[in-house]
C-alpha cells in the first residue's frame, strides 16, 4: 500500500518535517514492514507560464519545431530562477495556442531520470528552459503533446510554482500490508495504525461525509449458492447521481495521489471511484445507469453464461461466481471486475454507484479462476469493513457533486445482512500468559479501545467485540497481538527454557555428517544441486522409475523431480568445466523422488483436530518415496602431477573408494559386483551390495545382502554427449540402505597377541571368475585362522595360459590361544586352495 | 734373542707402516673395508707376527707381546678412526641427497571440503542440541495438509497464495514441495510426546528465480517448542541465546509485528549482527512467534493447558551475512572454489 502523504495528513496529525522514511519508520514498529518511497522526483523552479507567441520554423533535420515566447512571471517581476519575466524557448509539441497557460520548467529545475533543466542552444535558438508535457512531470503518459493547464480546468496565475499547484510536491510510503490487514489498504486503516504507533490522534474520514439513506431502485438479494454457507454479499448499497459532466478533467491532487499511490488517472468518474477505494478501503463500482435494464439482481452466474468485463475480454462464468445482474443478465463480476456493457464513459450522464461488501472467499475463486487479481478483489479477499460502505457510496456522490456537476438523487437501494459481531473472551491475565509481559488491567482495555474493541468488563476479564474494519480478530490470541504490538514488542522480557535432558542427534543423522566428513576430509567437494531435471534425464538416469511431475515447473524443459543425483553432478561438473576446473571430485548427499503414483481425488483431512491415524496413513501413502542417496562424480586427475609424482587420472578405482570409505564411515561393509547398466560403461559397472550381517573381515557371507547403488564409470558416449571428457567416474548409493546395514553398535574382538603366520597365494583361474568371489571363496575355506586377506595382483601374460589370470592373496593367519606352527597355516592354505580348485578350477601357480 | 724370532722393532715397524699405508690409501668406506683384512685382519702382517708370539722363546714373550700388542692396537685405532671418518662423511652425503625443499607442499589427497551450507545447518543444529533439543527430519515433498491446512493456511486464504509454491501433478493428490520446513513442526507435534523442543533444518523450494538474492531451492532452519507455560519471553530468550553464539556476545535481537498464518502473536526477527561487515548494524533474520492455537488444535495438543514458540529462518541469508557471501548463485552452481574455501567448520 502506497499513502500519499498529504492524504495521510487528512485523517491523523503528522509532525513538522514529515518525510516517507520518517512515516515508515513509525508504522514498522506496529508491523507494516517498509517497502519504499516514490515522488515525482521533481525539483523547482517549476512555474505556470502563459505562450505569448510564436514562430513556427523548419528544422535542418526536417522537424518542425516552435519558437516560444512564454511569460514566467508577472510583467516587471522576476521569474522564480531569478531571470527574466519573459523567456523564448523552443517547442516541438503542437497543441497550444497563443493565451495557453502551460508549465515551465526553468534552467535550475530537475526533472525524474536526474534531467537538468538548464538554457541551451538548440535549432538556432537559445532555449531558456522547457514547457514540460503530463509524462514529463510523471502525472500521466500523455506525451501526445505539453500539458495545457486549461486542459485540467485550471487557470492560476503566470509565475505560480506549478509543484504545489498540481501537487507534485507530496511523496508518498509504500508499506508491505500483511494479508490479515485489510483494512490497511486503506488512508483509512494506515491513517488508524500510524495513530497507534505515534499517539497522534485519528480523525476518522469515512465520518466527513453526509451519509443519506436511498431507496426505490429494484435490487433482489437471491444467492442459490452459498460458498462454505456463507452468502456472497452482506451488504450492497446503491445510490444515483444525475446530470454529470463525464468529461470534467480530475482534479489535479486526485490525479497525483492516484500517480502517488501507484494507479493511472483514467477519467474521471473511474478515477473518484478509485479515489474513495484507497480512501476508504471500500472497492466502488460505477456503472452507467442509461445502460442498465431494469433492476439488479446479486446471484450466482448460471450454467454456460458469459460475460465481456471491462478489459474487453470474454469470460465463461462458472456457477460459483458471484455476479451483479440486469435484465440483460450478468454485467459484472462481483467484487471483481465490472462489464462492458453498463460501462461509464465520457458520455454518461447518470450514474449508478455500488459499495457493497462480498464474501471474500467467493472473490478469492472468482480472481483466481479467472486469472484477474484486481485493486478490488485483493481488498475483498482480505477483508473489508461493511459498515464504510454507506459511507463510501455518500463520499462518491459527494465527489461527483463537487468535481462533475451531478446532482444527488434520492434513487437507490439499501440491503444489510451484516451479522453481529463475535463476542471474545479474553480471560484476565492471558495477555500477560502469552507474552511474559505484565500488562495493568488499565494499559489492557485501553489498548483494545484504541484500536476500536468495545469491551464489557466481567468477572475474570473482559468480552470483547472486534471493531468492524478487524475481521481477523476472532480469537483472544489475536487481541493479545494487538495489545503486544501496540504496547510494544520491546517490552517483552528475555527467559531461556530448559528443555529436558537431550539426547543428541540421531543415528541416522550422525551417520550422514559421517560420511559427509569422511568424504570430505579424504578430498572430495560437496555441492547441493537443484532437483529439477528432464524427462529425458530422469528416463536416462532413472529407467524404469515412476518420476514425479511438477505442475508449475520455473523451466518447462525441467519439469520433474530427479530420480538420481547424477544428472545434477553431470550438470555441475560441465559448470565447473567451463570454468577451467578440470579436475574434480565431487559429492552430493540428497533426496531423489520416485512417484507413489496414489490414484484418485485425495480428500485431505481436516485441520481443527488431529486427523485419525487411518487418515494421516493415507495421507502418508500419497507421498512420493524420497530416499536419501549419495552420489559422487570424478573427473579428469584425482591427485595432479606435483613435484616428484606423476599425476592419477580419476578412475572407477576412485568411486570404488568413496562408496568403501562411506561404507566405513559407518561400520559396514560392502562388496561390488559386475553389472550392466546402460549409462554406464558396459565393463566398467559394479552393483554396491552391503553385507547386512556382522561386518568383520572373516564373516563374509553373500547370504544376507542388500544391493545399495552403483559405481562405475558413465558410458562414454554419454560422457561425450554431456560435454564431459570420456572417463567420468561415478558411485550413487541409497544411505538408508548403507545405515541399514551397519552395525548398531560395534561388538569388540577380541585382539590376539600371539605371532601371525603369513603366506602368498597365487591361483591360476579361468579370467571369466571374478576376483572377488575367489577372495570370497579362499576366505570361507581358510576358516577361523585366517585373520585377513587381501588380493594383490592380477597377471595375465607370459607363463600363464590363454585365457587364464593369476590372482594373487596375501594371507595373515593368527589363533588367538597359541603360536600357529607352519604346518597349521599350511594346512589352511591347502584347504583353501581345494576349496578354489572345486569351485573354480584354480591350479597353484607353478 | 734367537735369530729365528720374527718379531723384532723393525718387523713390526714394517707390518705397521705397510698397514697404515693400506688405510691410508683407502678413499671411502668400502674400500677401507676392503682393506680391513690384508691392513688388520687374518692375512695382515701384524696378524701374522700376532700368530708368531705362540712360537716366540719364553723369554722373549713378554717383550715380543707388548711390542706387537702395542702395533696392534696403533693399527685398530688407526683403522677404526679413518671407519668413523668415511662414516660420517657417508652418512652426511646420503643425508645431503636426501634433502628436498621442504617448503614445496605435496598434496597425496586432493582439496575437499563440506558445503557451507551443511556445516551451518549442522552448526546450528550443534547449538541446540548442546540445550537438549532433537534435530527433526522430514520430506522434501509434501502433503498440502502438512504444508498448508494443519498451519492454519485457509485453502481460500490470501496467506496461501503468498508462498508461491511448486504444485505437483496431478492437482488432486495434493502434493506440493514444501514451501518452509514447518511440515516438520507439524509431524513432530503429531508424532512426539510432550515436551517438544525440536530444530527442523532442510531444503525448501519457492518459484523464485535465481538472482544475486534469490533461490527456488534453498534451506531453513525452524524451531519449535511445546511445553506448559512458554511465553514470548521464553522465544526471545532463546533467540537471544542463539544468536550470541552464532554472531559473538555482543549480539541482540529485536522482534517487530508482523503476520503469519501459524503464529499468533507474530514477529518479524531482526538481529544485531556486531561483526558486519562495514559495521555493526540490524539484520533482517526470520520470522517467529506463538504457535497459533488452531495449529495446536490440527495436531491435537489441547491450546489451553500446553502454549509453544516456533521461529525460522533461511540458512543462505545467514550465511550471507554471517560469512560475507555477496551472491546466492555462489551457494547455488556447485563451483568447487566455494566450497573449497571452506574448511570443515565455519
Amino acid at each position: 500500500m502506497r499513502i500519499p502523504l498529504s492524504w495521510l495528513a487528512e485523517s491523523v496529525d503528522l509532525p513538522v518535517g514529515v518525510t516517507a522514511d520518517s512515516v515508515m519508520a513509525e508504522l514498522v514498529k506496529i508491523g507494516l514492514e517498509e517497502e519504499g518511497k516514490h515522488s515525482f522526483d521533481l525539483t523547482g523552479p517549476i512555474v505556470v507560464g502563459q505562450v505569448l507567441e510564436f514562430v513556427e520554423e523548419e528544422a535542418s533535420n526536417g522537424k518542425s519545431i516552435r519558437w516560444c515566447q512564454v511569460r514566467v512571471a508577472p510583467a516587471g517581476e522576476k521569474a522564480a530562477d531569478g531571470g527574466a519575466d519573459v523567456r523564448g524557448i523552443v517547442c516541438g509539441a503542437k497543441n497550444f495556442v497563443p493565451g495557453d497557460k502551460v508549465v515551465v520548467t526553468l534552467p535550475g529545475a530537475v526533472l525524474p531520470g536526474d534531467f537538468k533543466i538548464a538554457a541551451r542552444s538548440t535549432y538556432g535558438h537559445v532555449s531558456d528552459g522547457m514547457i514540460a508535457s503530463g509524462r514529463e512531470l510523471g502525472l500521466s503518459d500523455d506525451h501526445d503533446g505539453i500539458l495545457r493547464l486549461a486542459q485540467i480546468g485550471l487557470d492560476p496565475k503566470v509565475g505560480t510554482d506549478a509543484l504545489e499547484l498540481l501537487s507534485l510536491a507530496d511523496e508518498a510510503a509504500e508499506v508491505n500490508v500483511t494479508p490479515d490487514r485489510g483494512y490497511c489498504f486503506s488512508i483509512r486503516g494506515i491513517a488508524r495504525e500510524y495513530s497507534h504507533a505515534t499517539k497522534a490522534e485519528f480523525r476518522d474520514p469515512a465520518g466527513n461525509v453526509h451519509v443519506e439513506r436511498a431507496h426505490g431502485f429494484e435490487l433482489n438479494i437471491a444467492d442459490q449458492a452459498p460458498i462454505r454457507s456463507k452468502d456472497g454479499v452482506s451488504k450492497f448499497v446503491l445510490r444515483v447521481v444525475r446530470n454529470v459532466d463525464a468529461t470534467k478533467p480530475t482534479p489535479a491532487f486526485m490525479v497525483s495521489r492516484l500517480k502517488l499511490a501507484g494507479m493511472r488517472s483514467i477519467s474521471l468518474i473511474v478515477d473518484i471511484t478509485n479515489y474513495v477505494m484507497l480512501e476508504l478501503g471500500q472497492p466502488i463500482h460505477a456503472y452507467d445507469l442509461d445502460k442498465v435494464s431494469g433492476g439488479l439482481t446479486v446471484r450466482r452466474a448460471q450454467l454456460s453464461e458469459s460475460l465481456k468485463t471491462l478489459d474487453g475480454q470474454v469470460r465463461n462464468l462458472s456457477q460459483e461466481d458471484l455476479v451483479i445482474a440486469d435484465q440483460s443478465g450478468a454485467i459484472g463480476l462481483a467484487g471483481v471486475m465490472g462489464g462492458e456493457s453498463t460501462e461509464v464513459t465520457g458520455a454518461t450522464a447518470n450514474v449508478l454507484i455500488e459499495a457493497a461488501n462480498f464474501d471474500g472467499v467467493s472473490i478469492a475463486r472468482t480472481a483466481r479462476r479467472h486469472k484477474l487479481p484486481s485493486e478490488a478483489s485483493k481488498r475483498f479477499e482480505r477483508g473489508v469493513d461493511p459498515q464504510v460502505a454507506e459511507n463510501a457510496a455518500a463520499r462518491v456522490v459527494q465527489l461527483l457533486e463537487v468535481h462533475a456537476g451531478g446532482v444527488a438523487d434520492s434513487l437507490g437501494a439499501y440491503f444489510d445482512q451484516v451479522g453481529e459481531s463475535q463476542r471474545i473472551w479474553l480471560p484476565i491475565n492471558f495477555a500477560e500468559q502469552v507474552t511474559g509481559v505484565h500488562y495493568s488491567a488499565n494499559q489492557v482495555t485501553e489498548t483494545l479501545r484504541e484500536i476500536g474493541c468495545s469491551i464489557e468488563e466481567v468477572d475474570g476479564g473482559l468480552q470483547v467485540i472486534a471493531p468492524s474494519w478487524r475481521p481477523d480478530l476472532k480469537h483472544k490470541t489475536d487481541l493479545v497481538e494487538e495489545i503486544a504490538r501496540i504496547v510494544g514488542f520491546d517490552q517483552i522480557p528475555s527467559r531461556l527454557p530448559v528443555a529436558p535432558p537431550g539426547r543428541g542427534l540421531t543415528s541416522r543423522q550422525k551417520r550422514k555428517r559421517a560420511v559427509a566428513e569422511t568424504l570430505a576430509a579424504t578430498g572430495h567437494s560437496e555441492v547441493l544441486n537443484y532437483p529439477f531435471v528432464s524427462a529425458e534425464t530422469n528416463k536416462v538416469f532413472g529407467a524404469g522409475l515412476e518420476p514425479v511431475v511438477l505442475a508449475n515447473a520455473m523451466q518447462e524443459e525441467l519439469n520433474q523431480m530427479r530420480l538420481s543425483l547424477l544428472p545434477g553432478l553431470v550438470e555441475t561438473a560441465k559448470r565447473n568445466l567451463s570454468r577451467g576446473l578440470t579436475d574434480l571430485s565431487i559429492f552430493e548427499i540428497g533426496s531423489v523422488f520416485v512417484s507413489s503414483k496414489v490414484a484418485g481425488e485425495i480428500i485431505l483431512p481436516g485441520a481443527s483436530a488431529r486427523p485419525s491415524a487411518e487418515e494421516l496413513a493415507k495421507l502418508e501413502a500419497t507421498l512420493p518415496s524420497q530416499p536419501m542417496k549419495l552420489a559422487a562424480l570424478f573427473v579428469g586427475d584425482r591427485i595432479d602431477s606435483q613435484i616428484g609424482r606423476k599425476s592419477a587420472s580419476a578412475s572407477y578405482v576412485d568411486a570404488m573408494q568413496a562408496a568403501t570409505l562411506a561404507a566405513r564411515a559407518v561400520g559396514a561393509a560392502i562388496r561390488f559386483e559386475q553389472a550392466s547398466v546402460d549409462y554406464l560403461h558396459p565393463g566398467r559397472a559394479a552393483q554396491v551390495f552391503a553385507s547386512t550381517g556382522a561386518a568383520s573381515a572373516s564373516a563374509g557371507s553373500n547370504k544376507h545382502e542388500t544391493l545399495i547403488g552403483l559405481v562405475g564409470e558413465l558410458h562414454p558416449e554419454l560422457a561425450l554427449q554431456n560435454d564431459l571428457p570420456r572417463q567420468v567416474a561415478v558411485l550413487e548409493i541409497d544411505l538408508d540402505k548403507l545405515f541399514a546395514a551397519a552395525p548398531a553398535q560395534v561388538s569388540a574382538q577380541s585382539i590376539s597377541s600371539y605371532p601371525a603366520a603369513t603366506q602368498d597365494l597365487s591361483l591360476v583361474v579361468s579370467q571369466e571368475v571374478p576376483a572377488a568371489d575367489l577372495l570370497d571363496t579362499v576366505r570361507n575355506a581358510s576358516g577361523e585362522l585366517l585373520e585377513a586377506i587381501t588380493l594383490v595382483d592380477d597377471y595375465r601374460g607370459a607363463n600363464i595360459p590363454a585365457g587364464m589370470k593369476s590372482i594373487t592373496f596375501a594371507l595373515r593367519f593368527r589363533a588367538t590361544d597359541r603360536t600357529l606352527t607352519q604346518a597349521e597355516a599350511s594346512e589352511a592354505r591347502d584347504n583353501a586352495v581345494a576349496a578354489a580348485h572345486a569351485a573354480f578350477g584354480a591350479t597353484i601357480r607353478a | 734373542m734367537s735369530s729365528d724370532n720374527p718379531i723384532n722393532e723393525q718387523s713390526v715397524n714394517q707390518a705397521v707402516s705397510d698397514a697404515l699405508a693400506l688405510i691410508a690409501a683407502a678413499t671411502d668406506l668400502d674400500s677401507l673395508r676392503a682393506a680391513r683384512s690384508a691392513a688388520i685382519g687374518e692375512s695382515s702382517a701384524i696378524a701374522k707376527l700376532n700368530a708368531a708370539l705362540a712360537t716366540t722363546p719364553n723369554d722373549q714373550k713378554a717383550a715380543a707381546g707388548k711390542l706387537v700388542g702395542q702395533a696392534r692396537a696403533q693399527l685398530n685405532q688407526a683403522f677404526s678412526t679413518k671407519e668413523e671418518e668415511f662414516y660420517k662423511a657417508a652418512s652426511a652425503a646420503k643425508l645431503a641427497a636426501e634433502a628436498v625443499d621442504m617448503s614445496a607442499a605435496i598434496n597425496t589427497i586432493p582439496v575437499g571440503g563440506r558445503h557451507p551450507l551443511s556445516l551451518l545447518q549442522d552448526e546450528i543444529s550443534d547449538v541446540f542440541v548442546g540445550m537438549g533439543w532433537q534435530i527433526a527430519d522430514g520430506p522434501e515433498l509434501e502433503s498440502e495438509w502438512f504444508n498448508f491446512d494443519a498451519l492454519n493456511f485457509d485453502a481460500d486464504h490470501p496467506a496461501r497464495a503468498m508462498q508461491d509454491t511448486f504444485f505437483v501433478e496431478p492437482a488432486s493428490a495434493h502434493l506440493v514441495l514444501r514451501t518452509h520446513t514447518s511440515p516438520v513442526q507439524i509431524r513432530s507435534m503429531l508424532e512426539r510426546e510432550l515436551p517438544i523442543y525440536v530444530l527442523c533444518p532442510g531444503r525448501v523450494f519457492r518459484t523464485d528465480e535465481l538472482d544475486a538474492t534469490h533461490t527456488p531451492v534453498f534451506h531453513q532452519v525452524e524451531g519449535l517448542a511445546i511445553d506448559k507455560g512458554l511465553t514470548m519471553a521464553d522465544l526471545k530468550g532463546t533467540l537471544e541465546h542463539f544468536a550470541k553464539i552464532m554472531f559473538g556476545e555482543e549480539a541482540k535481537i529485536r522482534l517487530r509485528p508482523s503476520f503469519f498464518p501459524f503464529t499468533e502473536p507474530s514477529a518479524e526477527l531482526d538481529v544485531w549482527h556486531p561483526g558486519a561487515k562495514g559495521g555493526a548494524r540490524w539484520v533482517e533474520w526470520g520470522g517467529c512467534g506463538m504457535v497459533n492455537p488452531n495449529v495446536l488444535l490440527a495436531c491435537g495438543i489441547d491450546p489451553e493447558v500446553h502454549t509453544g514458540f516456533a521461529f525460522g529462518m533461511g540458512i543462505e541469508r545467514t550465511l550471507m551475512f554471517r560469512n560475507d557471501v555477496r551472491d546466492m548463485r555462489d551457494m547455488v552452481e556447485g563451483d568447487v572454489r566455494f566450497t573449497q574455501q571452506f574448511g570443515m567448520v565455519l
